[in-house]
């Protein structure tokens, strides 16, 4: 089971965190501070796993963002790997080939997009098509609900005019 | 629009917070954001709630406090469209955890959008509830997520499996409500769907015993034609990874495998073709391959036995470990640890290169690797694998030297062949990272050292040079100046010396300036420092040509701020300066530590109860389990004269320990070996002022028996289960008081060292003190009081209370009329003998319910020939009168031809009434 998974960027800010497992809010940033610390400093060559308080940490660096998810001992470490990249092609093929910036401004996005890929820190769909076409569908829900406003607001605006 | 509303867009606030090149000004931004949004949600504002609540998980990420957002959420949860749930949802899983007890008021709305007709809104709502449901929504809502475990679409089916796995783990209790639908799950073409039900399935089987059962009597065979399907299933670009078909899902499946074949050799034989296909046709040459081979290892692992299988396995995990990915050999060295109870032999083989690993520069990859080779070492290999482990401690880094340590004095201790084989490795350990070692490795060290008396010089030779070399790791320096304190005779005349030694010329002052250069090292903490100046009392004796100059480096701690160094300076300086005499006796070699209750106190039984129990020495007595003994004398039939009489035992019942020792190598006052009494005292002590003590009260077998009164009377509970008191035949007018002050004064056991600082003439110190004066010269003896007969009150015939030898002792009881718990004693002592007895004390100890005062002695001189007699009055009285006797432990010391006597033993002869 993964218990949370972090985005961190190279200069340790967070740009996504989302929890499976209770962790009050102190705890939260102090894993984040230990992690940071822990995973920022590791050279590139070594392995992608740190053994973290009983726990290990699965990390993988996309240009300068960090994408940590942490499992149980027993847990398949490569096979976390490729759920991190799992994830990664599907941000990659929705956003356009995603970059830092993509994630900051539409962090929302990334999570509605998490969420389809996993729940309740198990993965729920094998398929990147399936995600992003049921990420596409409720993106066009949004719009349509967006448009109906809008076009009722110019109706309203319209006949009071 | 409203132009009211706070005005900025989510992008702008996300600029202008990009744009701030202070935390300060990231503060200020945040804060007027903040500001605006709570002002927005007291004005209710519907048009904008979406964009603040964005904002503000916007806000949360960066650290800032958001709790105000929370009921915003469930407004928007609340609200009839997609796009309001949507964030609503995003932000009810961001801002709240199960814990909050604001998620409760969202059950309702989850249980309509449970409900709804949109399935996205029924997968959003199912998202929430297995993110962060609570025990108590988990029991609310179960029903649903069962209901839609059904739901016509898959995506709906494959998010219900997973919020049923978080249901099942808040509430175990549930799962048997799970287990038919999910049996129907499994049997599904849907991948989504495929690979939530297996995960759902291998959760149900964990927390209940009976699913297992069902899903292994039922599914085994469906899950391994999955599997096959899956090996064997022919490109499929949806879920093809790096030539692979869906790597997760047969992960999945090897898993549950795994599951219902552990233990269960029917199932195990249905899943062999198809692990053995799976192990053989997955390429290995990308990381989803070897994620398959992973798993396929660890269910071949785990599932019963099958040789030819295992065989493939280990011969995997042997590629893996050769592989150049590091990640790879991280998992390799993961498996070899569950591999190694099962096939011990096949990991054996992978050795070198696992020892490789430990060297390797990834800091997970040598953790790993030092847990397996500890796993690896047995009696056959230890010798050269401690060797490369300590030749790789040399060059290792400075963050991996602890565990290594710990790892290499771990295997060094439970594997050693011989001792002079743990002996040098220790050294060599503490000589490269004995800053890392922990206090019990040296504390072993040295019991292991004192035990091996073949080895006491080469060891002490070891160590000298290993200091010179090595001064700045702690741990040697203490075991090299503890050992050069003992054996510095040893060193500077080359006593015993092995073949494989190289001769070394070691003069006193050699000796000497390596203790003298630990002492004033910088980074020597208190208990070095205190071991130094033990070392250097020791060496005063050893080496007497030197004393002088051992005196003017002890001179030199009496300055000292710290408290203990300044005090125990005083007193070693005034023995080696006014105590000739006595030294040598005070610092003889320590007995021999004794091995097996070291290792047994090591494994944490505080309380010692192993007494001494040393050798018969002629003149004293063996004295064995004087706790035992300290409590027969407090039930009710008084104990038969003993025939070995027991140094009165001061209780140990608060860390008394050290009295213990103090006392019970007291006892070997006059033994003539100094291996006697051989009492541990390594015991862990916890702060370093105990370790003085520890090393003088054991160092010191022939100390004259200090008594420890005014310890252990320390804690009220201890005080008067012994109330001992002693008598002094000088000074004793001030005895009483002294005692109390004492007693209040220091609730350190040192009090009782207090006694070894006889040239302090402080008149509130200890009694012992007192006790100690006696031996220097002493001229006042107050008038003895005249011995008078209470005339009044009812009398006894008199008692032989005591005799040993030429020493006899004989109580004269009598009663005062009106107070019958209240006996009044006369003791008088006489020597039968030819010579003198001076410095003659008498001291008694009676149990709990006895209250003993006693008067001054009549003189400290006991003349021979029976010629005179010392008289002293004791005053006894008795709370459990006429329930209990009067019963009663002495102890004797006197001189005799200046030779330290002691006598001890333990009155019942009492008459039964008093």
């Amino acid at each position: 089971m993964i218990h949370f998974v972090l985005l961190i960027s190279r200069q340790g800010k967070v740009r996504l965190t989302k929890w499976y497992s209770p962790y009050t809010q102190k705890e939260r940033s102090k894993v984040i501070r230990e992690l940071s610390g822990m995973i920022l400093t590791r050279g590139p060559k070594l392995c992608n796993f740190v053994e973290w308080r009983g726990f290990k940490v699965v990390y993988k660096r996309y240009a300068s963002l960090y994408f940590c998810m942490c499992i149980n001992q027993e847990d398949n470490e490569l096979e976390v790997l490729e759920i991190i990249h799992h994830y990664v092609e599907i941000l990659d093929r929705y956003f356009g080939s995603v970059c830092e910036l993509d994630l900051i401004f539409n962090f929302h996005k990334a999570y509605y997009i998490l969420d389809e890929v996993l729940i309740a820190g198990e993965l729920q769909e094998s398929s990147k098509k399936t995600v992003a076409r049921l990420v596409a569908a409720q993106d066009s829900l949004v719009e349509a609900a967006k448009e109906e406003a809008n076009s009722i607001s110019n109706i309203i605006a319209q006949a009071t005019k | 629009m409203n132009p009211f509303s706070s005005g900025t867009r989510l992008r702008d606030m996300i600029r202008a917070i990009r744009a701030c090149k202070t935390a300060a000004e990231e503060r200020a931004v945040v804060r007027k954001e903040c500001a605006s949004i709570r002002a927005a949600v007291s004005d209710n504002d519907n048009d904008y709630r979406h964009r603040n609540l964005a904002k503000l998980m916007f806000i949360h990420m960066l650290g800032y406090p958001t709790h105000f957002g929370q009921m915003e959420c469930l407004k928007l949860i609340a609200a009839p469209g997609f796009p309001e749930k949507r964030i609503g949802y995003l932000g009810l899983m961001l801002l709240l955890d199960e814990r909050q007890e604001v998620l409760m008021l969202v059950t309702n709305s989850l249980k309509q959008d449970l409900n709804h007709t949109n399935q996205y809104i029924v997968g959003l709502a199912l998202c929430a509830l297995g993110n962060i449901s609570s025990a108590e929504m988990a029991r609310d809502l179960a029903p649903e997520v069962e209901r839609l475990l059904q739901f016509r679409d898959p995506n709906v089916r494959k998010k219900a499996a997973l919020c049923s796995i978080r249901i099942i783990k808040k509430v175990p209790d549930l799962a048997e409500n799970f287990v038919n639908p999910v049996a129907s799950l499994l049997k599904e073409k849907h991948h989504g769907v495929l690979l939530t039900a297996i995960q759902l399935c291998a959760d149900l089987c964990i927390v209940s015993e009976e699913a297992l059962e069902y899903f292994r009597k039922k599914c085994t065979e469906g899950i391994v034609k999955v599997l096959k399907d899956a090996v064997n299933s022919p490109y499929a670009p949806e879920y093809d990874i790096s030539g692979i078909s869906d790597p997760f899902l047969q992960i999945r499946l090897l898993r549950i495998l795994r599951i219902l074949g552990h233990g269960d050799a029917d199932a195990s034989d249905f899943m062999n073709d198809v692990l053995a296909q799976v192990a053989t046709k997955t390429e290995s040459n990308k990381n989803a391959g070897n994620a398959i081979l992973y798993e396929c290892v660890e269910t071949i692992m785990s599932i019963e036995d099958s040789g030819g299988l295992r065989v493939l396995a280990i011969n995997i995990l042997g590629r893996f470990l050769s592989n150049r990915d590091n990640n790879i050999r991280y998992v390799a060295l993961n498996m070899l640890m569950k591999a190694i109870s099962i096939d011990g032999q096949a990991v054996q083989r992978h050795r070198a290169t696992i020892l490789e690993c430990v060297k390797d520069s990834d800091a997970s990859i040598r953790k790993r690797a030092l847990e397996l080779v500890y796993l690896l070492v047995n009696e056959n290999n230890v010798k050269p694998l401690t060797k490369e482990l300590i030749d790789y401690l040399v060059v290792s880094d400075q963050d991996f030297k602890g565990d290594l340590t710990a790892k290499i004095c771990s295997i060094v201790e439970k594997l050693s062949p011989e001792k002079i084989w743990y002996i040098d490795q220790m050294l060599k350990v503490l000589c490269e990272a004995g800053n890392y070692v922990k206090d019990e490795v040296w504390h072993a060290l040295i019991v292991v050292i004192t035990n091996s008396s073949n080895l006491h010089g080469y060891t002490v030779r070891s160590l000298y040079r290993a200091i010179q070399t090595s001064c700045d790791q702690e741990a040697v320096v203490r075991v090299a100046v503890w050992c050069i304190g003992e054996y510095g005779d040893l060193l500077v005349n080359n006593v015993g010396m092995l073949d494989i030694e190289e001769p070394i010329t070691v003069t006193e002052s050699d000796a000497i300036d390596v203790i003298e250069a630990a002492i004033k090292q910088h980074t020597s903490d208190l208990t070095t420092r205190a071991m130094c100046l033990m070392a250097l009392l020791k060496l005063s004796s050893r080496f007497p040509s030197s004393s002088q100059r051992i005196k003017d480096i002890v001179n030199q701690s009496k300055g000292s701020l710290l408290l203990e160094l300044q005090q125990r300076s005083i007193e070693f300086d005034s023995i080696i300066g006014k105590h000739q005499n006595l030294r040598s006796a005070l610092v003889e070699r320590m007995p021999v530590l004794d091995e097996a209750s070291y290792s047994g106190r090591r494994g944490g039984s505080g309380v010692s109860t192993s007494g001494i129990n040393n050798i018969p020495n002629g003149v004293v007595k063996i004295v064995d389990a004087p706790l035992v003994d300290l409590l027969d004398l407090g039930v009710d039939e008084p104990t038969h004269p003993h025939p070995h009489p027991h140094p009165p035992p001061p209780n140990s019942s608060s860390g008394a320990n050290f009295l213990h020792d103090l006392l019970g190598v007291g006892a070997d006052i006059s033994s003539s070996s100094p291996q006697s009494g051989g009492r541990n005292t390594m015991h862990g002590h916890k702060s370093g002022t105990d370790v003085l003590l520890d090393l003088l009260s054991s160092g010191s077998p022939p100390a004259p028996a200090p008594a420890p009164a005014p310890a252990t009377q320390k804690s009220s509970s201890t005080s008067d289960l012994l109330s001992l008191t002693q008598l002094n035949n000088n000074n004793n007018n001030n005895n009483n008081n002294n005692n109390n002050n004492n007693n209040k004064a220091s609730p350190s056991p040192f009090s009782a060292l207090d006694t070894l600082s006889s040239s302090l003439p402080t008149p509130g110190a200890s009694p012992m003190m007192d006790l100690l004066d006696g031996f220097g010269p002493n001229p006042t003896t107050p008038p003895p009081p005249t011995p008078k007969e209470e005339e009044n009150g009812r009398t006894y015939p008199p008692i032989v209370a005591f005799e040993s030898g030429a020493l006899s002792l004989t109580f004269n009881l009598s009663k005062q009329p009106g107070s019958p718990q209240i006996t009044l004693i006369e003791a008088k002592f006489t020597n039968k003998s030819s010579q003198l007895y001076t410095d003659f004390v008498f001291q008694a100890a009676v149990p709990k319910f006895l209250q003993l005062h006693l008067e001054p002695a009549s003189s400290n001189t006991l003349p021979g020939n029976a010629s005179g007699s010392i008289t002293q009055k004791l005053r006894v009285t008795n709370n459990q009168h006429g329930k209990k006797s009067v019963v009663m432990r002495i102890r004797i010391s006197y001189k005799l031809n200046n030779k330290d006597m002691l006598e001890e033993g333990q009155i019942s002869n009492f008459p039964r009434d008093l």
